[in-house]
């Protein structure tokens, strides 16, 4: 085990949502979307949504991202999926966080941070 | 002994220790770290000499405006400028491109074009789109050939009556392939074109004869070179420089001034408005005195050596991609890579748990990117205290990083 996993850099759910991200793909019908990238990186994250009476059906994302913002875009479509679109769109960075369980320093705070604005881009009225 | 090992004692930095490794500096194209004299020439002028220059009638503003021409001089001698006067003091290679840009900006007529290429940094590109908006010119760009070089042919193209600046980097801040400045500048020349050479990762790494290479102007930074950040360095040529007319006023860069109107200063200091940056040009002065010390053929030679192994030794390692110019054509001091399945910012975010410290991402080169077809690499650039041994432990942490995420 590397230095960098036992530091906690990139946490067992950052790994395993890197390698198999469960909300990684197109939605057809997505009744919106939104897309963003980072200006440090140029990581780039497309959120598609599927909103069915005010509630959140379906979401999907697509992009070119690192480890961390791929897991963090994984991690906002699970959390935003079955939610009424309010509520959805009151989701934080730190919501997030608190699923990664990962020691995120603020140089790659805003690969967590872009997935979840994408969302709210999204879903803004 | 080899360069490394002469100046490695003199960089203080180098001592850190990160991450619980000792530290490889592979990022010196993003920044240089700065020897002990360079600090020290800084701390000595803010201890014993500080005033502000040019307008004080004192011995310690007397000292400083020495020491802050001083170092003009001191640039001068390095780059081979045939006067003092073609040696504009800036805030860096961006801030330089800017003044340039903005200038030739008022001067372009409808239809007029711009040509840069597509290995250029941000810094070349964007200061040149401000430049044609609203004065109905436009860009057109040199692509890129598969080996990384300048499309020449495609260049011969472009280039036209039309063509009013040529403006590209000597070295690319990504591939490292160096342009042929000389012949570029040549061509433009015969249809009147201005050229303008951005030189940021050329003039810490290559002995530089300014007169030999055509150009009208030549920017770069001193941060990258081993001196202190926010000062760089606009040569112009002579008539060039008389030629292009001031876009930033203040004091300092004007002999009289009405309510109403002003008369501009002699060159250099119609382009120095406000109080310089002082301090950065002593530290800028001990920098190339460095530099000067080693000799920059040595350097060069050095980072040869660096820059060739690099490529070798990470051609070498399973799904590891090198970029740029191939192994048997001079580059400059940086290596663009990427690591199959990684994410650049991952591969740098990995390797820094080893203490290397290396860049990642688009490097201010957006188009490059996209004309490579990839959204950004990691890079490891080096400077004269660089070591064979910085190389292979960069290689030895790349070949077992494909299994750690």
């Amino acid at each position: 085990m590397t230095a960098a996993i036992k530091a906690g850099l990139y946490s067992d759910t950052i790994r395993e949502r890197w390698r198999r991200p469960r909300f990684r793909g197109e939605l057809p019908g997505a009744t919106a979307q939104a897309e963003d990238v980072n200006p440090l990186c140029g990581d780039r994250v497309r959120m598609m949504v599927d909103l069915r009476d005010g509630t959140v059906a379906g979401v999907r994302f697509t992009g070119d991202s690192c480890a961390i913002c791929t897991a963090s875009a994984d991690v906002t479509a699970e959390l935003a999926e079955g939610r009424p679109a309010v509520d959805a769109a009151r989701l934080t960075t730190e919501d997030v966080l608190a699923v990664l369980q990962a020691d995120i320093r603020p140089t790659r705070m805003r690969c967590v941070a872009l997935p979840v604005s994408v969302l709210q881009k999204a879903l803004a009225p | 002994m080899s360069l490394d090992e002469k100046t490695r004692g003199d960089f203080p930095i180098l001592d850190r220790i990160v991450n619980g490794h000792r530290l490889v500096y592979l990022d010196s194209a993003a920044s240089s770290q700065r020897p002990r004299t360079v600090i020290e020439a800084m701390s000595q002028y803010y201890a014993t000499s500080h005033a502000n220059v040019h307008r004080s009638i004192h011995t310690l503003g007397e000292e400083a405006t020495a020491l802050y021409e001083a170092a003009r001089d001191r640039v001068q001698r390095f780059i081979g400028a045939a006067r003092r006067e073609e040696v504009v003091l800036t805030r860096g290679t961006t801030d330089g491109l800017n003044l340039v840009a903005s200038a030739l900006g008022r001067t372009l007529r409808p239809g007029d074009e711009v040509l840069i290429t597509d290995l250029e940094h941000h810094s070349n590109i964007i200061p040149w789109q401000m430049a044609v908006r609203d004065r109905g010119a436009s860009i057109r760009s040199i692509p890129v050939a598969a080996d990384g070089q300048l499309d020449l042919a495609a260049f011969e193209r472009l280039l036209g009556p039309r063509t009013r600046v040529l403006a590209f980097a000597h070295v690319s801040n990504v591939l490292g392939t160096i342009t042929p400045v000389a012949q570029l500048c040549a061509r433009a020349r015969q249809v009147g074109a201005v050229t303008v050479v951005d030189g940021a990762q050329a003039a810490p790494h290559l002995p530089l004869d300014i007169s030999a290479l055509g150009c009208d102007f030549y920017v770069f930074s001193s941060h990258k070179m081993l001196g202190p950040t926010g000062i760089g360095v606009l040569w112009g040529r002579h008539e060039a420089l008389e030629a292009l007319e001031p876009t930033r006023g203040g004091g300092e860069m004007i002999k009289e001034v009405w309510i109403d109107r002003a008369r501009w200063n002699d060159l250099p200091w119609r382009f120095e408005p406000g109080t310089p940056p002082i301090a950065e040009a002593v530290g800028l002065n001990a920098a190339i005195e460095y530099l000067e010390k080693l000799g920059m053929e040595r350097v060069t030679e050095h980072e040869r050596g660096l820059a060739l192994q690099t490529v070798e030794v990470l051609a070498a390692i399973p799904g590891v991609t090198v970029y740029g110019p191939p192994a048997s054509v001079d580059r400059g001091a940086v290596v663009s890579f990427s690591v199959d399945g990684l994410h650049p910012h991952d591969v740098a975010a990995l390797l820094d748990q080893e203490g290397i410290a290396v860049r990642a991402g688009h490097h201010c080169a957006q188009p490059l990117m996209r004309g490579l077809g990839i959204t950004g690499t990691a890079r490891a650039s080096f400077s004269v205290y660089t070591s064979p041994e910085d190389i292979s432990l960069l290689a030895h942490a790349l070949a077992a990083l494909r299994t750690q995420l």
